[in-house]
């Protein structure tokens, strides 16, 4: 049975791990919040993007020639992934999820017979596939989860990616990400981004809608809104995954603390019980010790 | 009869109202927006939104570059880059344009779209001096 002052010390290293995540939770509560008002500042940006492609795809539809980025390359052979984890830990499950998201993705891909490469975003996601997977990641991505994520982070890994779809290096890209619920949940999500999903339902409602004029000529807008578009979309995954690793935390530090609270009373307990224990059997000794006499 | 004039950037919108006209820097020309306005699409060149209430100016704003979205009632705004007038700092600018001359004469000269883009870079970092009251040194 453990001595009194090792019960003491128990006790005082749990006591101040308590402190530690009660302020980690604090910490990210008030990250979170920042997070959230960013997330829904960027949405009118993203909103308006779509309803430009909206209108600019219903008048492109079927044609041949279209941009690597719209259309994609025709095939469906290899497979670009994206991941996107935190940089830190300490947040419960959530880079946990996008890694083993990723993990049945590239082994289900693998037996259709598809190439797969990976370019993780985060140092969490990548030193999961570099052990995992090394020879598939092509490149990876550091620092997306700081403080905070300024638009150019994602315009330079869009433009990467562009880079790489122009030159042919893979068909299919999938960003795999958090998608943000609320603080509880983020469900691990996968979003196409190269070919370009457009809604569907675009055809039947710009039959209706006015006609618009372009200048310049339509394919030099979308030839520039298109590369435009990946930027947004990844910032806004970037975005929503950054308010999900704080809502993630903080649910995490609140129930490390909840824990940490209940295994300092029942150690306060035991401490109770024992010290109570030696001061009965020195009683007992006492006085066995003076009937002795 | 007003129109709906927003100026959104990818990290906020910094201007959302009703204004008599605005007057956009379009790629190939300004272009004004107003009311019962022809639906248009354009990409847009760095410049200045200016923005009409009474006949006068109210606001300025630069945009580095973007896209605009008009229909007869409401004007889209897709700024790469947004700032208000007041805020713009000469100095940064002119730093960003020797960055951008150097690069563009350190850049491969065949490569046309490349060459384009810090072209489309370097007008629009001479046109932010400008809007910041500075002198556009070494013209192209």
């Amino acid at each position: 049975m453990a001595s009194l002052k090792d019960l003491r010390a128990r006790i005082g290293s749990v006591k101040s791990t308590k402190k530690i995540t009660s302020a980690m939770k604090m910490v990210a509560a008030a990250k979170l919040r920042r997070a959230q008002t960013r997330a829904e500042a960027a949405r009118p940006y993203a909103a308006a993007m779509r309803r430009m492609l909206a209108e600019l795809g219903a008048g492109t539809r079927g044609q041949s020639g279209l941009p690597t980025l719209l259309a994609g390359t025709g095939n469906d052979r290899i497979h670009l992934l994206i991941p996107l984890t935190s940089d830190r830990g300490l947040a419960g499950g959530f880079n946990a999820n996008i890694n083993r998201k990723t993990r049945d993705l590239i082994r289900q891909l693998q037996a259709e017979g598809k190439t797969v490469r990976l370019l993780p975003v985060g140092r969490k996601g990548h030193d999961y596939l570099m052990r995992e997977f090394s020879d598939l990641v092509v490149d990876h991505v550091h620092g997306s989860g700081g403080k905070e994520i300024p638009f150019s982070a994602a315009a330079e890994l869009g433009e990467r990616i562009a880079a790489m779809a122009e030159k042919g290096e893979f068909d299919v890209c999938t960003v795999v990400y958090n998608r943000f619920q609320n603080v509880m949940s983020q469900t691990p999500t996968e979003m196409q981004l190269i070919p370009l999903a457009l809604p569907a339902n675009d055809a039947a409602a710009s039959a209706d809608a006015p006609v618009y004029e372009f200048e310049p000529g339509e394919e030099e807008l979308l030839s520039s809104l298109l590369p435009r578009n990946l930027q947004v979309q990844l910032y806004a995954t970037l975005l929503e995954s950054a308010a999900g690793e704080q809502g993630a935390r903080m649910t995490a530090m609140d129930n490390a603390t909840r824990n940490a609270g209940k295994a300092i009373d029942r150690l306060t307990l035991t401490y109770n019980r024992t010290r109570q224990t030696n001061i009965t059997n020195e009683l007992i000794e006492i006085i066995s010790g003076a009937q002795a006499l | 009869m007003p129109i709906e004039v927003e100026i959104v950037s990818p990290e906020k919108v910094l201007f959302s109202r009703a204004v008599e006209m605005a007057v956009i820097p379009g790629l190939e020309g300004d272009i004004a927006a107003m009311p019962d306005r022809a639906p248009m699409m354009l990409l847009l060149r760095g410049g200045v939104v200016e923005l009409y209430e009474n006949g006068v100016v109210t606001d300025r704003f630069f945009v580095a570059g973007g896209f605009a979205d008009m229909t007869a009632t409401r004007c889209t705004i897709l700024a790469d880059q947004a700032t208000a007038l007041a805020d713009l700092s000469v100095a940064d600018a002119q730093a960003r344009l020797a960055g951008l001359e150097a690069s563009y004469d350190a850049a491969d000269k065949m490569n046309v779209p490349a060459l384009d883009l810090l072209m489309a870079k370097m007008q629009s970092a001479r046109a932010e001096i400008e809007a910041a009251g500075g002198e556009a040194v070494k013209a192209a």
